[in-house]
């Protein structure tokens, strides 16, 4: 150990922090975990409020999806299923993009296409919910 | 293409030379998913849409995801959706250090692939029979 630090170019600081040459440590793993043992829960509920859904026509469809239960389940799916997508698009662009601008571009996008989908949804849900 | 490097340096064997194997198939098939599942949240996102603005849209969007095509593309993004879900849990076991010798993963890899479409039979059934 005393040996590794008399030859490492890293400074001790850098090491108690733990962070890396891309300054953020384990964080994008962590959040791919935490966002994907939620959607395990999430995705199954989803599923069987879509199975729901599909045997109902508009006025039906409105009051199931205005339920609090179904539409805080939904919510939950969308936001959980949102960030853990977002950030497994963004490792995909990183491994199959090597041109700058056009991964800064892509990786931009994916942010915005994440957050639309789930402030769209989010909206919609809540319409339904609240005016019916 | 031309290279526009300082000196051609012999590149290391990508994909296509390696026998298929089924943990390497499960890999792709998880970023493949993974990637299908991130642009299907636009079926979401369009029926919820549909539903808050009234009842024409939604009998549009109805009718779009009630014929054939559209129960085709359902039937597989709810199998993306399984075959991820399944994968992911592949990996939180992976990411205790277990299951990682070969038998262990092979048997994984295949746990994997039949457990999504059993899934995806289930609700197919519980959309028949509902």
């Amino acid at each position: 150990m005393s040996q590794q630090s008399s030859t490492s170019l890293r400074t001790p600081l850098g090491r108690v922090r733990g962070l890396g040459a891309a300054k953020s440590g384990t964080d994008h793993f962590w959040k791919s975990r935490v966002t994907a043992v939620a959607n395990v829960p999430l995705t199954i509920a989803f599923v069987v409020i879509m199975l729901m859904l599909s045997k109902r026509d508009y006025a039906g469809a409105v009051k199931l999806v205005g339920q609090p239960l179904v539409a805080i389940l939904l919510l939950l799916f969308i936001g959980s299923a949102t960030y853990h997508m977002r950030l497994g698009m963004q490792v995909i662009i990183e491994d199959y993009v090597h041109s700058e601008g056009k991964k800064i571009a892509l990786l931009m996008l994916n942010t915005f296409f994440a957050i639309a989908v789930a402030l769209a949804s989010a909206y919609a849900i809540l319409k339904i919910g609240f005016a019916g | 293409m031309a290279r526009t490097g300082p000196a051609e340096r012999p590149l290391s064997p990508h994909l296509q030379i390696y026998k298929p194997s089924i943990t390497m198939v499960m890999s792709i098939l998880h970023r493949i998913t993974g990637a299908a599942l991130f642009f299907g949240t636009l079926l979401l996102v369009i029926a919820l849409v549909a539903l808050a603005s009234g009842s024409s849209a939604y009998g549009t969007v109805q009718a779009i995801y009630g014929s054939f095509l559209g129960k085709l593309v359902l039937f597989g993004y709810t199998w993306a959706l399984f075959h991820h879900m399944c994968g992911g849990i592949r990996h939180f076991v992976w990411d205790t250090g277990a299951g990682l010798e070969r038998e262990t993963r092979m048997k994984l890899a295949w746990a994997t692939l039949f457990a999504s479409l059993g899934m995806t039979v289930l609700a197919f059934v519980a959309y028949l029979a509902g």
